[in-house]
């Protein structure tokens, strides 16, 4: 959406010179960032039928988001998803996870009973099948790929500044913001 | 629908649901807090005198996992749910000292969701799972000022504490590899068809080695008296009062009773790790002029004395003697163990109270208090009086129960142990009071005035509860609250077949 960026244009982080990796980095994680993202979505969803899950393709889709900030820096990363809307999205996946263990209860079974299982079984090994499995697994995925990306963020807020032969570290963020 | 899923659910939603929606309302995070913590109490006060079996999602035990309702989680539930229900209360006006209430009540609420889920577990693995939700959120909270002090001591504890998970977990995974089984009463069981083997034996060292570092037991004590003063005051009155007792003391005497099942030797080294506790908590304490430093050391004397009386219960048990005297060691063990979450979250309340209004922790620059804050000195008074002692109040009773116990049981010694701390515990109460409530008022504290009210309530209420306690050895609540809880314990390896139900 808006207007398209060009190299060189301050506005965005993307194509900033100064920050990040060198070109060669950069241009290889412009083409690969979106298949990665892709693929993190793919074995979340089809975690119930193939290898994988919510916790492995959550793993992934973090991994897109860390590839960016260790290619272009930071900021270009939070340009994508904020630092609230990950905050947001990690809160609300496991709520989630939460909401579904509790419509058991609500459907009339234990806690965390599988309910739509129960009341329409899908056709085995087809995409709609197992009944939450694939739900739980969503929530999963939302949950460990946007707290995976906060953990990254949050390691990197110190960040050595070499200037003029001097190392020190500098405090880029106050907590409590 | 039943309520035994909802102890964890709940304030795991609430966690989440504080930081979703706080950015734009200020008030959300008091108001959820304090609701969750009442819930949480009303929950457990209805759940008193009920036994349960709840099995989730629907697998039956030896695979699935089971959440156990029985007399002693029924008592670590309500110890949990009124401390953390006063602490929330104290929080409102004293955390506004501090940024980010909502990220304070989303960890307070996971501390509180995984304490009562190690309570509720009856499973091996859950209850690490449980401890590491609630001992992560107290790393953090201890270190919630981010001040220099804060953070050494907070890091100190993440530190010791990430050693006490990690044997844990190895002791849990030993236990795995041997039986082929994690459900409590199923390993139980197959404890009792199989015997002892040299790896189960290996797995009960980890395990009592972990939980003696989360409970604070002497050799093990290095982080406690850093940790629980650095932290804020309902804070500080969370992991003393409830913290170390659920994670370390409940799952010690769970595993020790209902999964090993109670032998000599253990029972020897609980009444040596309580005694030794005792002695030197007590002792250390005496020279401390910090006035959160010296109930942190207290914390570790009195954990001692519930060590040792339940040790006591289990040497009796072990010996197959009376049952009277076994029930009346551990009936005094877990009767101190709930005043002194009582008296110990007061008095940490206190601190709080009188660090909010003289900014100062040092006995030293107090002084004559007892006229400028009335009631925070008055609650403070019987704090200390029920700790070190006195005759109406709580700590009395436990304590005689225990020393009761003590004789009866011929550990002569022990009892004469336990008398000569408890006048030491009173003269190093006497110095708290001494310094800080009478004496001559001390020159920075001219203009000094009591704390808000919403900050006076939560320690009248605990105040009250300390006088009223003593009413628990009576007949009908010892039956109602005590007694089944004893039960669960002497039971010892019946826990099996009542769990499992054949």
């Amino acid at each position: 959406m808006g207007q398209k960026l060009t190299p060189g244009d301050s506005r965005s982080n993307l194509y900033n010179p100064q920050l990040g990796m060198t070109l060669i980095v950069k241009t290889v994680t412009r083409w690969v960032k979106g298949f990665i993202f892709l693929f993190g979505v793919y074995i979340v969803l089809y975690g119930h039928l193939t290898p994988g899950g919510g916790f492995a393709g959550g793993v992934i889709i973090a991994g897109a988001f860390i590839l960016l900030t260790l290619a272009f820096g930071k900021e270009a990363a939070l340009e994508r998803m904020s630092k609230t809307v990950a905050s947001e999205f990690d809160s609300l996946g496991a709520l989630m996870f939460l909401m579904l263990a509790w419509l058991g209860l609500y459907f009339g079974g234990p806690f965390f009973v599988n309910f739509i299982q129960r009341n329409l079984p899908g056709k085995r090994f087809h995409l709609f099948s197992a009944g939450n499995i694939p739900l739980c697994n969503i929530a999963i995925g939302i949950k460990v790929g946007t707290s995976l990306f906060m953990v990254f963020i949050i390691l990197s807020v110190l960040r050595v500044v070499v200037k003029k032969g001097e190392r020190r570290m500098v405090q880029m963020k106050r907590r409590g913001e | 629908m039943n309520v035994i899923p909802l102890f964890v659910a709940i304030p795991l939603a609430a966690a989440f649901f504080i930081p979703m929606v706080s950015q734009k309302f200020r008030w959300v995070p008091d108001l959820l807090g304090n609701l969750t913590a009442f819930a949480l109490l009303v929950m457990a006060v209805s759940v008193i005198g009920k036994k349960d079996v709840y099995i989730m999602g629907g697998w039956a035990p030896p695979i699935g996992i089971n959440l156990v309702l029985d007399g002693l989680s029924v008592l670590m539930l309500i110890t949990i749910s009124l401390v953390g229900f006063t602490a929330t209360l104290f929080s409102i006006r004293y955390m506004e000292q501090y940024t980010s209430k909502l990220r304070y009540y989303s960890l307070f609420l996971l501390m509180m969701g995984g304490m009562n889920g190690v309570a509720l577990s009856g499973d091996m693995f859950n209850i690490f799972v449980f401890l590491e939700i609630a001992s992560v959120a107290s790393y953090a909270l201890v270190g919630f000022g981010c001040e220099h002090e804060e953070l050494e001591a907070s890091f100190k504890y993440l530190v010791l504490g990430s050693v006490a998970s990690t044997l844990i977990l190895l002791g849990v995974a030993v236990i795995y590899g041997s039986l082929g089984s994690l459900n409590m009463a199923h390993v139980s069981r197959l404890i009792v068809e199989q015997g002892m083997n040299k790896a189960l034996y290996f797995s009960l060292t980890l395990l009592v080695m972990g939980f003696s570092l989360k409970a604070a037991l002497v050799p093990f004590h290095a982080w406690l008296p850093d940790a629980h003063p650095s932290a804020p005051a309902p804070i500080s009155a969370m992991l003393s009062g409830v913290l170390i007792k659920v994670l370390g003391v409940y799952a010690l005497l769970r595993i020790s009773f209902n999964v090993f099942g109670m032998s000599p030797l253990l029972a020897n080294i609980l009444i040596w790790l309580g005694t030794i506790s005792m002695v030197v908590g007590g002792l250390l304490a005496l020279g401390q002029w910090d006035y959160k430093r010296l109930l942190a050391y207290s914390s570790i004397s009195q954990v001692g004395y519930v060590v040792l009386a339940v040790g006591i219960g289990g040497a009796v048990v072990s010996r197959g003697d009376s049952m009277t005297v076994a029930g009346l060691a551990i009936g005094g063990g877990l009767f101190h163990l709930i005043n002194h979450a009582a008296f110990k979250s007061l008095l940490f309340l206190s601190s709080g109270a009188i660090v909010y209004s003289t900014g100062t922790r040092d006995l030293r620059k107090m002084g004559g208090l007892k006229d400028r804050m009335p009631l925070t000195s008055g609650a403070a008074n019987i704090g200390a009086f029920s700790i070190s002692g006195i005759p109406p109040f709580n700590g009395f009773w436990s304590k005689l129960v225990i020393i009761i116990a003590a004789v009866q049981a011929r550990y002569y010694w022990l009892a004469l142990t336990a008398v000569l701390i408890s006048v030491i515990t009173l003269a190093y109460y006497l110095k708290l009071q001494r310094h800080a409530f009478f004496g001559p008022a001390s020159e920075n504290n001219r203009d000094v005035r009591e704390v808000p009210l919403s900050m006076c309530i939560p320690m009248v209420l605990l105040a009250v509860l300390c006088v009223g306690m003593g009413l628990l050895l009576l007949p009908g609540p010892r039956a109602e609250i005590l007694q089944p809880a004893v039960d669960a314990l002497t039971m010892g390896m019946k826990y099996a077949t009542v769990i499992l139900g054949r």
